[in-house]
């Protein structure tokens, strides 16, 4: 059902844990739907220096979480905005069709760790209308609001990607 | 990866060796259609009818009112089916539970776009009925009562008899009440004589206790009325269209025949080590639950909740260490709901998707007990380890 890198990540998940002075967090999902991903960054001169993430959740959401971790550490904030779950999925060979919208959120809660970052820099350019922009045309549901507990997570499958 | 250790038998069971030398001669010589007059025909028809007198022994029942299915979902489908369109002149009411499989659940909610009125009885901690809230829910209109005999996912077994004796004083003030039982899980772990239990109709399927798949059995007691749902040729006394399935329905019969026979050791042997693992699991994993009744349940039946995980990864892990072992998260299945049975049992769903059922049968050994308690809490531990939901930060 998994593909050999889903399951490598799975058993081997790349940089598991948390960071006790993150300049930013990100949470997506739901304890409700099964899912849920804390991510934390550390950043420095605009890039991300250190990564990592806790994740609650079935094969495809622990994978696709370490496999974020990878594909955005050392990566600009810019570079990382950039990224979609529908990356994360094709970077871990795919993930089964019923796994695509319900634990494949990595992507956003690196998003929402940026954004919790830049919300914590006032004295500092806003880039909240540059990062929904750029977030939009990336394909990522834009303008969402993602708190803790994702309305959309509740048991509907939207009609998109795949 | 050594040997398999298969802990998953209320998902499935491998075929008894004894139940497919049976079958064999049904494929390749003995093929003919039951239907024909030819000797290799006849040889079939034979074969048909001594699964049937084998399987109404089992149920204590006439052969006539033995009915060879499909399957538990084409059994149950054409039960509640069956009797409700065939009553509903005069009633148009079903009662079932909130635990039931989807067999009858779906079935029920198919019923309901065509104009029926279903009660879903709810269940309580344990997944239990209440015979007084059932008995509380029977109205005017009331056609069809449909419980399980043992939930497939926690075990807990339903007082079936006591409900009976509900049904049967209703019937005794005139009126025409159906009662149908899903013993699916049931058989092999428990007595499936139709007339102690009191039902008037019973699902069976052959590979929950070592039989072939694509099989299954639905008693019908006489005079229980009953529309047929799959028409066609006369076979089965007109209640269910179709060739038989000749060496299944040998299997099945083998199977029933078997199993009845080492119900009480086979049972002993299942519940010494349920308890062995359920006791191994509490004392060694804290933040754990047991699902379903801590003693009414069937003597296989292990199923635990396991707080700040989910379910599906666990399993992962399990069959990377060789063990067969389902959930109930929804991660598993193709909806996004956890399972049915934990929340109307009172789980909240983010407990329910952390759930694990360990189902023995008879090839499981003390050994494979204790291999499953060395390695489960390391791999709940690994993955606690990870969650953002566990109290102690680790890394």
């Amino acid at each position: 059902m998994y593909s050999d890198k889903v399951m490598d990540h799975f058993f081997n998940p790349r940089n598991v844990g948390m960071i006790q002075e993150a300049d930013g967090v990100g949470i997506a999902g739901n304890p409700v739907c099964g899912d849920l991903l804390k991510l934390f960054i550390k950043v420095k001169d605009d890039v991300i220096e250190d990564i990592k993430f806790q994740t609650l959740g079935c094969g495809a959401a622990i994978a696709t979480s370490s496999m974020v971790t990878e594909m955005v550490k050392g990566k600009t904030l810019e570079e990382a905005k950039t990224v979609t779950n529908a990356a994360v999925a094709q970077a871990l060979g795919g993930l089964p069709p019923v796994k695509m919208h319900c634990s494949n959120l990595a992507a956003d809660a690196v998003h929402k760790a940026i954004e919790d970052y830049e919300g914590k820099r006032p004295g500092k350019k806003s880039r909240e209308s540059l990062f929904k922009g750029e977030a939009a045309e990336a394909g990522v549901r834009g303008g969402r609001e993602a708190p803790a507990y994702d309305e959309h997570l509740h048991h509907e499958i939207p009609e998109e990607e795949d | 990866m050594g040997k398999m250790i298969y802990m998953d038998h209320a998902a499935t069971t491998p075929v008894h060796p004894k139940v497919l030398e049976a079958m064999m001669p049904y494929f390749t010589e003995k093929y003919g259609n039951p239907s024909s007059v030819y000797s290799v025909a006849q040889e079939a028809r034979k074969a048909v009818d001594e699964a049937r007198d084998k399987t109404a022994r089992a149920l204590g029942c006439r052969p006539s009112e033995i009915i060879f299915t499909s399957g538990g979902t084409e059994s149950d489908n054409a039960a509640v089916r069956g009797a409700a369109l065939a009553l509903r002149q005069g009633g148009d009411h079903i009662i079932t539970s909130s635990v039931e499989h989807h067999a009858v659940l779906h079935t029920c909610q198919s019923l309901e776009k065509q104009g029926l009125e279903v009660t879903y009885l709810p269940v309580d901690r344990y997944g239990q009925v209440g015979v007084d809230e059932l008995e509380g829910a029977i109205t005017d209109r009331t056609s069809v009562i449909s419980i399980m005999m043992a939930n497939n996912e926690v075990g807990t077994i339903q007082p079936i008899a006591e409900i009976a004796e509900v049904v049967k004083s209703y019937r005794q003030k005139g009126r025409n009440l159906v009662f149908h039982s899903d013993a699916v899980q049931a058989a092999g772990a428990l007595d499936l004589d139709v007339n102690k239990w009191g039902v008037d109709m019973l699902s069976l399927s052959a590979h929950k206790f070592y039989g072939p798949k694509g099989t299954g059995v639905l008693y019908l007691r006489r005079g229980t009325p009953f529309t047929p749902y799959q028409t066609g040729g006369s076979q089965e006394r007109n209640r269910r269209a179709g060739t038989e399935n000749v060496p299944n329905i040998v299997g099945l019969a083998t199977a029933l025949e078997l199993a009845q026979t080492h119900r009480e050791s086979a049972s002993q042997h299942s519940r010494r080590l349920r308890d062995r693992l359920i006791e191994g699991i509490l004392s060694r994993i804290e933040r754990v639950q047991l699902n379903g009744h801590p003693t009414n349940r069937l003597p296989n039946n292990v199923n635990f909740v396991f707080e700040f995980v989910e379910g599906e990864s666990i399993l992962l892990n399990l069959d990377f260490a060789g063990i067969a072992a389902s959930s109930g998260s929804a991660c598993t299945s193709a909806s996004l709901d956890p399972s049915h049975v934990l929340l109307a049992m009172g789980l909240p769903a983010e407990v329910a998707h952390g759930s694990v059922r360990f189902s023995l049968g008879t090839a499981n050994t003390d050994d494979d007990v204790d291999y499953l308690l060395s390695i489960l809490p390391g791999i709940v531990a690994k993955l606690r380890a990870m969650s953002p939901l566990t109290q102690t930060p680790t890394s």
